[in-house]
């Protein structure tokens, strides 16, 4: 996983709530078996018209929003589907980065084991964030994870919270099952001693 | 030492799979069954192989085929799609290679992945159970702690059975009195949803408890635990009781003999202590929850089908305007058009919500001696080999094809628009599966998500329809 320290980039203005993943990715994308190469379908029901055109009117096929790295949006974002093929999209795309009032779980744990920082600020502060993405490519939005600030092309910094483990992972592109395997003697406990209470977990 | 609080079936769960706690309070929880299917699990093996990492413990974990697959008689000759036979391939190639055991895609054992898992006797009250799919939660029905995860986490949980977790928040949906003709499971769950909306269940597991959840038969509790997730649980839970018990007796896989007695003396254990604390409670009466349907393109935008399609300039903000807007023009409604003049295209009874034999009954009940209406296509895919063979064996399959209903073979089908079924743009459908969001089914899909009953009402009628004017016909 690629390290994220900090980030500075186009922001893009997606002002919807509840943006699920069958949006983000739909389910007839999911048929790779690599990580790579979603990028071309994110967002594909609202970027692509039905003849496989691009739609002018989605925000990632206009100018300078189609080198967009910051993704702004409202509530609820990543809710439905638990596919990692969303964070592999926007990633591939370009997308390190979504800020909005609050994301489903299973979303904001993907995205962090990606290298794509989700970032929860109030709803009004989005809506800040949202007017400054508009001003397009003269506008740039710094993210920086280390010292947990958002910075708005005025300068405002804006403080955000994240997960002590998560930003350690983060900041260091660190792998967690390599950590956990560290864990294995304490694993193996828990399975003898749970085999001996509980027989039948192992067949018995 | 001191007596111990009062504890949630939730906290019990939790507290028994702690392998450690890490400084910042993150817990190394111990997986007791991971269950995996094609779609989600091949970048995952590659991860394995290329650590050289092995999978830890084969016999905790079960591979089946269920997303990308037709429903039709073509898997027999072979799958057709070149990229869904890789990926099935792939599943069978990483099974083999890893020593995980798969369910093969022409076993009668074979079917959606949260309908077998509780069907053979795998997943069991207390467990915790993870699948990378997000519709986990349903194994919650059986008393489990069972959720979603992402590639990365499965991959996690093949080398190492555990997960990296945070506690999560207890949260209480309390459904009390008598169910109103017409209503089952799914209306209950719809309610639920329509009440707390999708993020309401954000960061918590939901239990559902009260005599309403009690009265419920395994398939019924499977359906309401099943959509926490569109409520913004990742698990939902029920306590086990008898019913459960005589459920998982009946199972093949389930413990036997002295065995049994053992895992039960412990599965008793387990309902939430009185007096346990959650942190947030929502109440609904049973009488009040009328035939469920979704208007909208998220799961809470429900409604009773005697209702209407809601004013998008009514709404109190000018964001929820604008949602609303965008709503009706992709649903192709106008504001005040009754649900019940909807006319529909389509009809789909399956998906993991509800494909049960309980699901299949009870369609096929409304349509004995009444037809399909011209023009409607409807399905009935069963959610498993087992479901189907008992379907039948009952006599079911042939009630719903005089009917002129389509019966296939297993597997999720139109719920999610992956596989060959799927609907066109502008097609109306109603469906008993999860999830209405736009393009699920299809692209430009229009989706009413709905009970069983509702559905076949819907595929008589051939528009939406009150289940209570369809009601089994006597002597037929």
């Amino acid at each position: 996983m690629e390290a994220f320290t900090t980030l500075t980039g186009i922001a893009a203005p997606m002002p919807q709530a509840n943006v699920d993943t069958d949006k983000i990715i739909p389910a007839r994308f999911l048929k790779s078996i690599s990580r790579s190469g979603f990028g071309k379908h994110l967002f594909a029901n609202a970027r692509y018209r039905e003849d496989g055109s691009e739609n002018p009117d989605f925000v990632l096929n206009q100018e300078p929003y189609r080198r967009a790295e910051i993704l702004i949006a409202f509530e609820n974002f990543g809710c439905g589907s638990s596919r990692e093929h969303a964070p592999w999209a926007l990633l591939d795309f370009g997308i390190r980065c979504v800020i909005a009032p609050d994301f489903a779980d299973i979303f904001h744990n993907n995205s962090f084991k990606n290298g794509v920082l989700p970032v929860k600020l109030p709803r009004a502060v989005c809506e800040q964030l949202m007017e400054d993405a508009r001003l397009g490519g003269n506008a740039r939005i710094t993210v920086d994870l280390e010292r947990q600030v958002v910075v708005r092309p005025s300068g405002e910094e804006i403080p955000f919270q994240v997960d002590p483990l998560r930003r350690h992972l983060l900041l260091n592109g660190l792998d967690d099952i390599g950590q956990t395997m560290q864990h294995a003697p304490a694993i193996d406990g828990f399975e003898a001693r749970q085999k001996a209470a509980q027989p039948w977990l192992y067949g018995g | 030492m001191s007596a111990q609080k009062p504890r949630t079936l939730f906290d019990k769960i939790w507290d028994a799979h702690v392998v450690e706690t890490l400084p910042d309070g993150t817990a190394l929880l111990y997986i007791d069954l991971h269950l995996t299917h094609e779609v989600t699990t091949p970048q995952a093996f590659d991860g394995l192989r290329a650590a050289g990492r092995k999978l830890r413990r084969p016999d905790a974990t079960l591979g089946v085929i269920d997303h990308n697959i037709a429903t039709d008689s073509s898997r027999y000759t072979g799958i057709i799609d070149p990229e869904s036979r890789l990926q099935v391939e792939t599943l069978e190639r990483n099974a083999a290679e890893f020593g995980m055991p798969l369910i093969p895609l022409l076993d009668e054992r074979q079917g959606i992945v949260h309908v077998i898992g509780p069907e053979l006797g795998r997943s069991l009250p207390g467990m915790t159970i993870v699948c990378g799919d997000s519709h986990t939660s349903t194994h919650g029905a059986m008393g489990a702690l069972a959720f979603g995860i992402g590639t990365s986490e499965v991959e996690h949980v093949l080398a190492t059975q555990t997960l990296l977790q945070k506690p999560a928040k207890n949260m209480q949906v309390l459904v009390e009195g008598n169910l109103a003709v017409g209503c089952s499971g799914k209306d209950i769950t719809l309610a639920v949803i329509g009440k707390i909306g999708t993020a309401g269940g954000t960061g918590h597991v939901i239990e559902y408890c009260g005599d309403t959840i009690r009265a419920l038969d395994m398939a019924g509790r499977m359906t309401v635990s099943n959509m926490a997730i569109e409520g913004g649980a990742r698990a939902g839970l029920i306590a086990p009781d008898q019913t459960t018990f005589d459920y998982i007796a009946r199972t093949p896989d389930g413990p036997k003999g002295a065995s049994f007695e053992r895992a039960l003396a412990w599965w008793k254990t387990l309902p939430s202590d009185p007096g346990a604390h959650f942190d947030k409670v929502v109440k609904l009466a049973a009488h009040e929850i009328a035939p469920q349907v979704t208007w909208g393109t998220s799961p809470e935008d429900v409604l009773p089908i005697t209702g209407v399609v809601p004013d998008p300039e009514e709404a109190a903000d000018e964001a929820r305007r604008a949602q609303l807007r965008r709503m009706v023009e992709y649903m192709g409604l106008t504001p005040g058009q009754r649900l019940q003049d909807l006319p529909v295209d389509v009809v789909f009874i399956g998906s993991c919500t509800n494909s049960r034999i309980e699901d299949i009954r009870i369609a096929a009940s409304i349509a004995r001696g009444r037809k399909v209406a011209d023009g409607v296509r409807a399905l009935v895919v069963p959610g498993s080999g087992l479901v189907k063979k008992q379907a039948e064996a009952e006599g079911l399959d042939r009630i719903l094809t005089e009917a002129g209903f389509e019966w296939r073979e297993a597997g999720c089908s139109m719920c999610l628009g992956m596989n060959p079924d799927k609907l066109k743009p502008g097609q109306r459908s109603a469906s008993t599966s999860n999830r209405n969001f736009e393009g699920r089914q299809g692209p430009g899909g229009r989706t009413h998500l709905l009970s069983p009953a509702m559905a076949a009402a819907a595929a008589i009628a051939g528009h939406l329809a009150d289940v209570r004017d369809y009601q089994p016909k006597e002597g037929v």
